[in-house]
C-alpha cells in the first residue's frame, strides 16, 4: 500500500500551517517526519488523519484520490494515529478502550465483551504488545498505554500508523521497547510515519526523513548517510551548536539542604518521602525521572506552594519550611515553573506586567498605592533584551510570543533579579532547538557565576548535558545519585526502579 | 498517572485523623440523640406493620421508648469509641448503622404512646423518590457526556404543566406524552445553548430554569384560573401487581402504584443497561471523560451530546407529569419544589450510577415521606422545621459525601471541534 500527500495546504486564518507539502509512504518503510514545535507537523497529520480538512492538495491511496471528512473516513481507509497526549480514556478498561467505536455487538446493542477481550488477546499477542486487557487504562503506565494506543489502531486494521512524538514520556527502556515494536510493524507489512524533533532517533530507526520547517517541506535526508548536526540545520534554518560547553569549576559550600523531607501529594495515595539532598554553589544538581515520579511535588515543597508534612529545608544553613512562595522568592530563590502557560505567564497579559508579576510591590515599580508603569515598562525592556526575547513591543499579551520567547521571558524575569538558587523545571520543554541552545547557555553561565542550580527535567539528554550531578527520583524517593558521566543506560533503569 | 503507594506511617496517621474525628462525631451524635429524645418519654411507641384487611397481616410492632432511646444512643456512642480506639476498615458501615439508630430512635420519640403506620410511610417514600429519581436519570444522562443540567427544575416544571394542560384536553395517557415531549423540547434547547452556540452550562440551565418558572406563571394566571376546566386532569390509577401486591410491608412498598413508579424503576434499569452495557453508551461515556479521544475514533461528539441531553430532557419531563398526572391532577405554581436540583444531589450522592442515584433518592424520599407523616403524629416540632427535612438531608449528603465523588472528567466543557 501507497500513502501520498500531494500539494497540501492548510491555514487556520492568517497562519500557514503547511504550505503546498508534498509526502509518500509505502508498506514495509519507516518514514520519519522531522521538525521543531511549530513546524507543521501535527497539523499536516491531523489532515491525514481526518481531523481537519486541507484547503486545497490531494491525499492519494494506492494511486486513488480519498477524501476524509471525519477521522472516520481515515479509519476505513486504514489510517491510524497514535497522538502526543494519548486518546484514552482513563477510566475505562483497556479493551473498552481498544474497541470504543467499533464495538462488537450482540443484540439490542450490547457489547459482547467476551469478543472484545479476545480481539485485544489475538493482538497483543500477534504483535507481541504484552497487556492486560481488564486492567483500566488510568492504573497503567505510560509505556503500556502506548501500546494500548497502537492494539487500537491495529484493531481498526491499520495500515499506516502514525506515531506522533511517541517517545516523549517514556523511560530510556521504554522507548528501546518501542523501537522494537517499530520494527516488528514494519515486518509486518505497515507503513509508519514516526514524528520527533529527537534527532538521533529518526537516524536510529527510520528509512527516509523529511524535514518541515515552518509549514514547508525543507528536505529529504538519508538517514544512513546524514548527521545530527545536518539534520538540526535543515529543522532549524542556521547551523546549530548542539553540544553544551560546560567548563569543570569546583563547587563552592552549601547552598540548600533538605532533611527527611515528606510531602503529601494530591491524591492522598502518593506523596514524597525522605528526601535528603544538598546542592551547592557552582553546582547544577540535575532531577532525573519519569514525569509523576515527585519531582512535581519536591519542587512545590521548595518553592513554598506546597505544604510540607515533616522534615527540614535550609538555605545558607538557615531553616526555612512553608514560608510564603513571595518570602521565599526575595530571598534570591527564583522559580521557572514547569508549565510556562498555567504557572509561568499569565497569557493575557501584558510582557510588562508579566515581567513585575512577582516584583509588582517592591519599591522601583510600586508607591503603595499605584503602580509605576514607566519603569515596569523598561524594566520588561532590559529582560527583553538581556534575555533575547523578540516580540515587536513590551505591550503585547503574552500568548502571542511563541513557545521559545515565553520561556525565556519567564528565565529574564527570575534571573535578571538578585539570585542565589535556580530551580528550573522543563526549562526547553516545547521549545525551539536555537532557544534550547540559548538557555542552556544561560544556565551554565548563572552556574559558573556561582548560582546554584537545580534542574528538573524529563529530558535525560539535557540532565547529562547540563548537570554536574544527577539524581534519580522513583515513586516519591530518590532511588540513586550519579555523577554527570555516568552510562545514560544506567540512568534510565534507575529511572525505572532498577538500581543495583 | 504512575500510582504509587504512601509510606504505611503516612497512611496510618492519616487513618487516625480521619478515625478520631468521625469516632468523637458519633458519640456526639449519641449525646445529642440521647438529650433530644431521652427525656420526659413515656409508654411504648406502635408501628404498623401491615392493615387489617391485608391477606397477609402482621403484627403490629412495639418497643418501650424509654428504654429503647437509652440502648440506642448507648450503642451510637459505643460505636463512636470503638472508632476512636480501633479504626476498622469498616466504617461506613457503622455509620450507617449509627444514623438509622438515630432515625429510628426519633421516630420512637416521636410515636411514643401513639401508634403510627411504617408501612404507610415506606410506602410513601417509593412515590417520593419518584421525582427525585427520575431528575437523577435525567441528570445522569446529561452529565455523562458532560453536559451540566442545572435546568432540570424548569424542566420538570414544565412536565408538570403541561401533563395538567393537556392531560385536561386531551385525556391523561396524551397528556403524558406530550409533557414527556415538551421535556425534550427544553433538553434540546439546552443542547442548542450548550453544545452548538457554548453557552456557559450553569447560566444556561438557570435561564431554562427562570424561563419555565415565568412561562407557567403567566399560563397559569391568565389561561388556568380563567379556566379551571383546563386544570383539572384524570390521573393514573394506581396498579396492583396480583400476588405480589399482597405481600406483607413489601406489597405495598413497592406493588401497589401507579405506572409512574414502575416506569421509573424501569427506567433506571434501562438507563443503567445503556450506559453500562451497550455501545452507544460507551460512547457516550467516552464524550463525557475524554471527547477528543471520541472524536479520534470517529465518533460525533456534538451529535452524542444533542442525543443525550434530549433524552434527558424527556426524563425530565417525564419527572415533572408525575406532579399532576401522577400525584394531585392539577397544576399549582412551582409546584416541583426543587425536586430537581434535589435529584442532582441524589446524581452526585450515588455518584453517576443510575442505581446508586435511585437508592440517594430513596433517601430523600424518606426524608420527604417522613415529614409528611410526622406531621399527623402532632409532635413539639413546628411543621415548618419538619418541612425542611429533605433540604437538609441534601446539604449534609452534599457536604459530606460529594468531596470525594468523581464527576466525569469533561464535565461543563465545551467541545470545540476544530478543523
Amino acid at each position: 500500500m501507497k500513502i501520498e500527500l500531494k500539494e497540501i495546504s492548510k491555514s487556520f486564518g492568517p497562519v500557514a500551517a503547511n504550505t503546498k507539502i508534498n509526502l509518500s509512504v509505502s508498506s514495509g518503510e519507516v518514514l520519519g517526519l522531522l521538525g521543531e514545535n511549530g513546524a507543521g507537523k501535527t497539523t499536516l497529520m491531523n489532515i491525514l488523519t481526518g481531523l481537519y480538512q486541507p484547503d486545497s492538495g490531494q491525499i492519494l491511496i494506492r494511486d486513488q484520490e480519498r477524501k476524509f471528512y471525519n477521522p472516520r473516513d481515515a479509519i476505513k481507509n486504514g489510517i491510524g494515529m497514535v497522538h502526543q497526549h494519548f486518546m484514552l480514556v482513563p477510566v475505562f478498561s483497556v479493551s473498552e478502550n481498544v474497541i470504543l467505536g467499533n464495538e462488537p455487538i450482540t443484540n439490542v446493542n450490547r457489547i459482547n465483551k467476551k469478543e472484545a477481550r479476545e480481539e485485544v488477546l489475538k493482538i497483543s499477542s500477534k504483535y507481541n504488545l504484552d497487556v492486560d486487557p481488564d486492567e483500566l487504562v488510568e492504573r497503567l503506565p505510560v509505556g503500556v498505554q502506548q501500546r494500548v494506543e497502537i492494539i487500537k489502531i491495529l484493531f481498526r486494521e491499520a495500515e499506516l500508523l502514525i506515531f506522533d512524538e511517541p517517545t516523549a514520556v517514556l523511560t530510556p527502556q521504554e522507548v528501546l521497547d518501542f523501537f522494537r515494536i517499530v520494527s516488528n510493524l514494519k515486518k509486518s507489512g505497515k507503513a509508519i510515519i514516526f514524528i520527533t524533533h529527537k534527532l538521533h532517533e529518526v537516524i536510529q530507526i527510520c528509512d527516509r526523513i523529511n524535514v518541515l520547517r515552518r509549514g514547508e517541506m525543507v528536505g529529504e535526508a538519508n538517514p544512513k548517510k546524514t548527521s545530527n548536526s545536518e539534520l538540526a540545520e535543515l529543522m532549524v534554518g542556521r547551523s546549530v551548536n548542539l553540544k553544551t560547553k560546560r567548563p569543570k569549576i569546583n563547587r563552592g559550600k552549601v547552598l540548600l539542604e533538605t532533611k527527611n523531607l515528606q510531602v503529601m501529594s494530591n491524591k492522598k495515595e502518593m506523596g514524597l518521602s525522605n528526601i535528603n539532598l544538598k546542592l551547592h554553589e557552582n553546582e547544577i544538581l540535575g532531577i532525573a525521572g519519569v514525569q509523576g515520579n515527585g519531582q512535581t511535588e519536591f519542587i512545590e515543597a521548595l518553592t513554598g506552594l506546597r505544604k510540607i508534612s515533616s522534615g527540614e529545608i535550609s538555605y545558607f544553613d538557615k531553616r526555612y519550611t512553608n514560608l510564603s512562595p513571595r518570602k521565599i522568592h526575595k530571598m534570591g530563590i527564583k522559580h521557572i515553573p514547569e508549565d510556562r502557560q498555567k504557572q509561568g505567564l499569565i497569557n493575557e497579559f501584558s510582557i510588562i506586567e508579566n515581567v513585575v508579576l512577582n516584583t509588582y510591590y517592591e519599591d522601583a515599580f510600586s508607591n503603595n498605592i499605584s503602580l509605576n508603569w514607566n519603569s515596569a515598562k523598561s524594566e520588561a525592556a532590559r529582560v527583553m533584551k538581556q534575555f533575547d526575547v523578540r516580540a515587536s513591543s513590551e505591550t503585547i499579551p503574552a500568548n502571542n510570543l511563541s513557545g521559545g520567547n515565553q520561556q525565556k521571558l519567564v528565565i529574564g524575569r527570575e534571573m535578571s533579579r538578585k539570585i542565589n538558587l535556580l530551580i528550573a523545571s522543563q526549562p526547553t520543554r516545547g521549545v525551539d532547538v536555537g532557544s534550547i541552545e540559548y538557555i542552556h547557555s544561560q544556565i551554565i553561565s548563572a552556574r559558573n557565576a556561582g548560582i546554584g542550580i537545580l534542574l528538573n527535567s524529563t529530558e535525560l539528554e539535557e540532565i547529562i548535558a547540563l548537570s554536574d550531578r544527577i539524581i534519580v527520583f522513583f515513586e516519591g524517593k530518590i532511588v540513586a545519585e550519579l555523577s554527570s558521566n555516568t552510562d545514560p543506560q544506567i540512568i534510565g533503569m534507575a529511572m525505572a526502579g532498577v538500581v543495583n | 498517572m504512575r500510582k504509587f503507594a504512601l509510606s504505611k506511617q503516612t497512611m496510618n496517621i492519616a487513618r487516625t485523623q480521619s478515625s478520631l474525628i468521625s469516632g468523637s462525631f458519633l458519640i456526639l451524635l449519641a449525646i445529642l440523640v440521647f438529650m433530644l429524645f431521652g427525656f420526659g418519654v413515656e409508654g411504648e411507641a406502635t408501628f404498623r406493620l401491615s392493615r387489617p384487611s391485608d391477606p397477609y397481616a402482621l403484627p403490629n410492632l412495639v418497643l418501650p421508648a424509654e428504654s429503647f432511646i437509652g440502648i440506642a444512643s448507648l450503642t451510637i456512642a459505643f460505636f463512636g469509641a470503638r472508632l476512636i480506639v480501633k479504626a476498622p476498615k469498616e466504617y461506613s458501615v457503622i455509620f450507617a448503622i449509627s444514623f438509622f439508630l438515630a432515625i429510628a430512635t426519633f421516630l420512637v420519640w416521636a410515636t411514643a404512646g401513639k401508634s403510627f403506620s411504617l408501612t404507610g410511610m415506606l410506602q410513601a417514600t417509593v412515590v417520593r423518590a419518584v421525582p427525585i429519581a427520575l431528575a437523577a436519570m435525567a441528570g445522569i444522562m446529561c452529565e455523562r457526556v458532560a453536559v451540566i443540567n442545572i435546568g432540570i427544575e424548569g424542566m420538570m416544571l414544565a412536565g408538570a404543566f403541561a401533563g395538567a394542560f393537556f392531560g385536561s384536553i386531551f385525556g391523561s395517557v396524551l397528556g403524558l406524552l406530550i409533557a414527556i415531549a415538551v421535556g425534550g423540547i427544553f433538553g434540546l434547547m439546552l443542547a442548542l445553548l450548550v453544545v452548538t452556540f457554548r453557552v456557559d452550562q450553569i447560566i444556561a440551565g438557570v435561564a431554562i430554569n427562570i424561563l419555565v418558572l415565568g412561562l407557567t406563571s403567566f399560563f397559569t394566571s391568565h389561561l388556568l384560573k380563567k379556566n379551571p376546566h383546563l386544570n383539572d386532569t384524570a390521573v393514573f390509577k394506581s396498579i396492583q401487581i396480583p400476588i405480589l401486591a399482597d405481600l406483607p410491608i413489601i406489597g405495598p412498598m413497592l406493588f401497589r402504584h401507579n405506572i409512574f413508579v414502575y416506569l421509573a424503576i424501569l427506567i433506571v434499569f434501562s438507563t443503567t443497561f445503556y450506559l453500562f452495557k451497550t455501545a452507544y453508551g460507551l460512547r457516550a461515556r467516552a464524550v463525557g471523560e475524554h471527547p477528543k479521544a471520541a472524536e479520534t475514533l470517529g465518533i460525533s461528539v456534538i451529535k452524542t451530546r444533542f442525543i443525550n441531553v434530549i433524552i434527558g430532557g424527556m426524563i425530565a419531563g417525564f419527572g415533572g407529569a408525575w406532579f399532576t398526572l401522577g400525584s394531585v391532577g392539577r397544576f399549582d405554581e412551582g409546584m416541583t419544589g426543587g425536586r430537581g436540583f434535589i435529584g442532582l444531589a441524589a446524581m452526585i450522592f450515588g455518584r453517576w450510577h443510575p442505581v446508586g442515584a435511585l437508592l440517594a433518592a430513596l433517601v430523600f424520599g424518606f426524608a420527604d415521606s417522613l415529614q409528611q407523616k410526622l406531621a399527623i403524629l402532632r409532635t413539639p416540632i413546628p411543621s415548618e422545621f419538619l418541612a425542611m427535612a429533605p433540604y437538609i438531608v441534601t446539604i449534609i449528603v452534599v457536604a459530606g459525601i460529594v468531596g470525594s465523588a468523581r464527576p466525569p472528567q469533561a464535565i461543563g466543557k465545551a467541545y470545540i471541534k476544530e478543523n
